[in-house]
């Protein structure tokens, strides 16, 4: 069983009565044939390295390697904690989360790439959030990660996830329809409502450009996940509520390809162009704006 | 290339902060790890394009000395392979070069200094994604992912030579995958890179080294 796009995906869901998660985890069990245990358990341990990314950005003193953020997420954590977010429990928590793993990533700490490197913390700030807020199994949140997968396969089958190709739309956007669609089936809803809130999320940010300071995944990538967490939760809501997406996931990422490949170069991961060029970001670059605890 | 696994999607797992930067450049120095005819002394690393202009940053120079000690991509000790390094008395260095445009953007040359005066050098790039390829082995175009159990033979360019490679893997039921040969010229020195789908018995070594025109044969287990 295996399926190229999001249409056949519905297909098979509708087919088969089955919800996103476990039309992927057949088509890695029975299409590519994996062994079913094994899939669980990497899955599992996926999660588990996630979780320990947030605990570590939140209990040790990280400072990245470019020396531009560490820190942050405590910062953050103590808003909260004093009951001085604006955001509401979850989405303060999923964005708190997201900015805390690429602190890890930025100071050399074990990440899972979802889909890639510098979009690590969206989906681990989504669903440590969501776990944590709605009181839920780990069972049931690699169930979500399964229709995180989905989109994130779909995505690459038929785009990009590549900085470098589709500008952060398609690394932060990417991980951002993920943890929607994955968002949208932890809290019911049915599988064209997953990726009607893929697509609203991919489209909501579409268009956004790849400038990392200095050439490293530090500034602005880390406030980015921050919004990527945060336009998945909008756009898994919007999702719920009913409403449907006038451009189903199949088109909006064919959008999202052909806008990212007509970026100019300089706002793709080449450092030439956007916040890469800022005086101020360059010259925090140069001087490691943030120096490590002696 | 295989179909996308979910695991390419939620994954891979890593030592950040890039994952072309960090486990891309860590599974080249790997695979240059493996490659090696004798214990590594020491290694020069000469690097190219945005590795030359973000290599500290990234994090990419102690990915790739942290590769040519056998790490893998989600080792925690990534982040301190120069103490590592220190301890195992390898020595490193690196080189950058900007001058070079005609290139991938993210390249290395390896160049490895091993016992009884042997080298070794090789040229990698960084895919992407954590992927990397190697596209030169000794001055011959080669290429060479990691991604299968691959069997390395280094022979003459001579008649006789694939049959009797192939015939000695079918002798212990070993199934190619893919299989093709680069070779600096007609009749000069030539690689044969055999991937396969299983892990590859050692045995099969000196049963090839016995074929006049065979160098020598190297296994390279997938990562």
């Amino acid at each position: 069983m295996n399926f190229t796009n999001g249409k056949q995906l519905l297909e098979i869901c509708s087919e088969k009565h089955i919800p996103i998660s476990q039309a992927m985890f057949l088509r890695e069990t029975d299409y590519l044939e994996q062994d079913p245990v094994e899939v669980t358990c990497k899955m599992e341990h996926a999660y588990d390295i996630m979780k320990q990314a947030i605990h570590r950005a939140l209990t040790e003193d990280l400072i990245s390697t470019g020396g531009m953020i560490g820190g942050e997420s405590k910062q953050m954590n103590a808003l909260r904690k004093a009951g001085k977010n604006i955001c509401g429990p979850l989405v303060s928590k999923a964005i708190t989360y997201a900015v805390g793993v690429l602190e890890v990533n930025a100071s050399m700490g074990l990440i899972v790439a979802a889909p890639t490197a510098g979009s690590s913390g969206v989906i681990p700030g989504v669903l440590c959030a969501a776990q944590e807020e709605y009181n839920m199994e780990d069972a049931v949140i690699i169930q979500a990660l399964y229709t995180a997968a989905a989109v994130g396969y779909l995505i690459t089958r038929n785009a990009t996830t590549a900085g470098a190709e589709g500008g952060c739309q398609a690394e932060v956007g990417s991980a951002s329809a993920m943890a929607a669609a994955a968002m949208t089936q932890l809290m019911g809803g049915t599988p064209s409502q997953c990726l009607d809130a893929a697509s609203f999320a991919l489209i909501n940010i579409l268009g956004l450009v790849c400038d990392p300071v200095g050439g490293l995944v530090e500034i602005p990538c880390q406030n980015r996940n921050a919004i990527g967490a945060s336009n998945a939760l909008v756009s898994a809501e919007i999702a719920l509520s009913g409403i449907q997406s006038v451009v189903p996931i199949d088109e909006a990422i064919e959008v999202m390809y052909r806008v990212g490949r007509s970026l100019p170069v300089t706002l793709r991961e080449t450092s030439q162009g956007g916040t890469a060029m800022a005086p101020s970001a360059c010259h925090a670059c140069q001087t490691r704006w943030k120096k490590p605890k002696s | 290339m295989n179909d996308i696994s979910m695991f390419d999607i939620i994954g891979p797992n890593m030592i950040g902060p890039s994952s072309s930067h960090t486990a891309g450049a860590l599974r080249i120095a790997h695979l240059a790890g493996k490659l090696a005819p004798a214990k590594i002394l020491s290694v020069t690393f000469t690097l190219y394009g945005s590795f030359a202009w973000t290599y500290r940053g990234h994090g990419t120079d102690r990915a790739l000395v942290g590769g040519i000690l056998g790490f893998l991509p989600d080792d925690e000790r990534i982040r301190d392979s120069f103490q590592y390094a220190d301890a195992a008395g390898l020595k490193y260095e690196f080189i950058e070069n900007t001058t070079e445009k005609d290139i991938h953007p993210n390249t290395v040359d390896i160049l490895l200094h091993c016992e009884n005066n042997r080298t070794i050098e090789l040229r990698g790039e960084s895919i992407g994604g954590g992927n990397a390829v190697i596209r030169r082995l000794n001055g011959i175009d080669i290429a060479l992912s990691g991604a299968y159990s691959t069997l390395i033979v280094h022979h003459k360019d001579k008649k006789g030579v694939l049959a009797y490679i192939t015939t000695v893997c079918s002798g212990i039921d070993l199934n190619i995958a893919f299989m093709k040969v680069y070779r600096k010229a007609k009749g000069d020195s030539a690689y044969a890179i055999i991937e396969v789908d299983s892990d590859i018995n050692p045995s099969i070594i000196s049963v090839l080294e016995c074929h006049d025109a065979i160098i020598n044969a190297t296994i390279v287990p997938a990562i």
